[in-house]
């Protein structure tokens, strides 16, 4: 019934929800353009009551001229592409596999959902701590177990196992999203193809992967967004050292540890600029999927 | 070719039997309709056929070689099942090549194949679409094409018009038919409607219960239904089954009469009755009688000018001829 009264009305009690969601995300995006325009060093004396210097467009010339611009580019997008790919290959083959009637499934669905639970700050202090720790970790006494000399996963591959940790912590999404899609797959498909003579291999190819294309789109736009902003993983086991400063830690380390929230503000846009152009280029590559 | 021989045939899940050990034989070039209620197991049983389900024990021989333990692919069978089952990512072209990619026949061999089957089933204006993009009818047709490009031994239908709607499903019965008449190769067609059984088959296999009750032309199971269950599954409407003393009058347990054997008159009959419910169809009347002595309603055809309404007084007269008549074990007396 969408009478004139009852649309006005229902315009009326949105616009809280819609002015709330408008104000948080207008206020952060204001302030940090703001500041990156002005010179703001609080530890030198600078602050709002005292009113901040307007420097222009210096704070964007120094952050983007600094040697660990296009590096820790560079780092973020080799982070984010390892982590899509890991999740979304073993997330498929996960999920075909849970697919399959097994006894104890619910049991096995709620292990294999869990890692999700577990906080970012927590599972990379885990990690760490219990698995990668090269004197006293699971993974140092496996390797010393075998005769060989255990590896100092986070400084020697320290790349590699951010990658891990935050694959680990993503895999269950990708998995939950791809197994809707797999139990979504009509099964009389699969019989034709079976009559029609294609081999596992080939229906798997020209059946089930096209049918979870759109699932695939899904998981790398959502993950792609969350994965940019990596920072916990990161400041709790590198620190941001051995060539692992994405993007984010290197706003975090301009704010915080230099305290220039000028400078990191320029940043913040940069970042802003940098998500958007990821995310268009996803669009056009894998977006043409959901129209189907 | 295409002649299957079932011997023996069983499938249980568990211990849930669902077909007992079976014997069946297809013959070259027949249309054979599976046909019974819902949960009766003939969709089960052209799995097996299909190899879309391992048979519990007995052997299924394809031209005489023993197919039992032969994958789908390779026993030269092609299936069109109820959901259509297209792939819906590809075009219509695809999707109908896709089986003789499979098989690496020669582009030449393929596109010279499909543009037959488009020919024969009206599709060539559709073949670069998508299934999404077409009619029911014409989802069942690329289906059908996609069978008849593998020149297979024989086809398995399952349930194939029951997604259609009424006309279509008229339209498409007769196409199939038409399809069968000009390739001349074993169709096995599940339904669980006898009109469609009744008006496609050469040889129907009714089922109960995953139990053959009787294999036969239409006409055979219409004229001389072997049991009590056939009798009243093949016919519309229903033929009326009579027990009692009017049963015993003839030395049986229970008498058959068809509706359309009946003979209607306002004044005087063997049988005499209220009128119920009836249904004017402008060609035929059918009228639900309810006759003295009798625990059910009879059920009679009569003309579609006969002038009869609820409550009125009438009299039915059998034709003698053609009652049939069952033991207590509901099996025929000839």
């Amino acid at each position: 019934m969408a009478t004139k009264a009852s649309r006005s009305a229902a315009r009326i009690m949105m616009a809280p929800a819609v002015i709330l969601l408008l104000g948080w995300m207008l206020v952060p995006l204001t302030l940090t353009l703001f500041f990156s325009f002005k010179k703001y060093l609080p530890m030198r004396g600078d602050s709002l009551e005292g009113g901040l210097d307007w420097v222009g467009f210096e704070n964007y010339g120094r952050f983007i001229s600094s040697s660990s611009f296009w590096p820790s580019v560079q780092t973020t997008l080799i982070m984010v592409g390892g982590v899509l790919l890991i999740t979304v290959v073993l997330g498929v083959l996960l999920a075909l596999l849970l697919d399959q009637p097994i006894w104890g499934q619910g049991v096995v669905r709620i292990l294999v959902i869990a890692p999700f639970f577990v906080m970012p700050t927590v599972s990379a202090l885990v990690w760490k701590n219990m698995l990668m720790d090269p004197v006293n970790g699971i993974l140092a006494h496996l390797w010393r177990f075998f005769g060989a000399e255990p590896v100092s996963w986070l400084s020697d591959a320290s790349m590699q196992s951010i990658i891990l940790i935050v694959s680990w912590q993503w895999l269950p999404f990708a998995t939950l999203i791809l197994l809707t899609a797999v139990q979504s797959l009509d099964s009389e498909q699969l019989e034709a193809a079976e009559m029609d003579g294609a081999p596992p291999l080939k229906r798997f190819w020209h059946i089930v992967l096209p049918h979870l294309s759109r699932a695939i789109t899904i998981v790398i736009l959502i993950q792609t967004i969350f994965l940019l902003s990596i920072f916990a993983e990161i400041f709790v086991t590198t620190g941001g050292a051995f060539g692992t400063r994405t993007l984010t830690y290197l706003i975090f380390q301009r704010v915080v540890d230099s305290q220039n929230i000028g400078l990191g503000s320029a940043g913040g846009v940069y970042a802003i600029i940098l998500a958007n152009i990821v995310a268009i280029f996803l669009m056009r590559i894998v977006g043409k999927n959901l129209d189907a | 070719m295409g002649r299957i021989q079932l011997k023996q045939v069983k499938k249980a899940f568990g211990d849930v039997v669902v077909i007992p050990p079976l014997d069946l034989e297809i013959e070259d070039g027949e249309f054979v309709v599976f046909v019974g209620p819902s949960g009766c197991g003939k969709s089960t049983l052209l799995r097996l056929i299909a190899g879309l389900e391992d048979t519990t024990a007995g052997t299924i021989e394809i031209d005489g070689q023993d197919a039992t333990g032969l994958p789908p692919a390779k026993r030269r069978l092609a299936m069109v099942f109820q959901s259509y089952a297209l792939y819906p990512h590809m075009t219509v072209r695809k999707n109908i090549a896709f089986p003789m990619r499979m098989a690496k026949m020669s582009l030449q061999e393929q596109n010279s194949r499909i543009e037959a089957a488009a020919k024969a089933l009206n599709l060539t204006d559709y073949l670069d679409r998508r299934p999404g993009q077409l009619s029911g009818g014409q989802r069942q047709r690329v289906a059908i094409g996609r069978a008849i490009v593998r020149e297979p031994a024989a086809f398995l239908f399952d349930e194939p018009l029951s997604n259609l709607d009424a006309a279509l499903r008229v339209g498409m019965r007769m196409e199939i038919s038409e399809l069968h008449k000009k390739l001349d190769t074993t169709m096995i067609y599940v339904t669980h409607d006898q009109v469609e059984a009744m008006t496609m088959a050469d040889k129907i296999v009714v089922l109960q219960a995953g139990v053959i009750e009787q294999v036969g032309s239409p006409l055979e199971l219409y004229r001389t239904p072997r049991n009590k269950f056939v009798a009243g599954f093949i016919g519309s409407p229903k033929m009326n089954l009579i027990e009692g003393p009017e049963a015993a009058k003839h030395n049986a347990a229970t008498i058959g009469i068809r509706p359309e054997h009946l003979t209607v008159s306002p004044e005087s009959g063997d049988w005499k009755g209220i009128v119920g419910v009836s249904e004017h169809l402008g060609s035929d009347t059918f009228f639900h009688v309810a006759v003295d002595g009798f625990a059910e309603t009879v059920t009679v055809r009569a003309g579609g000018d006969v002038d009869l309404h609820y409550g009125d007084a009438i009299y039915l007269t059998p034709d003698h001829e053609l009652i049939h008549r069952f033991d207590e074990k509901g099996l025929r007396i000839p």
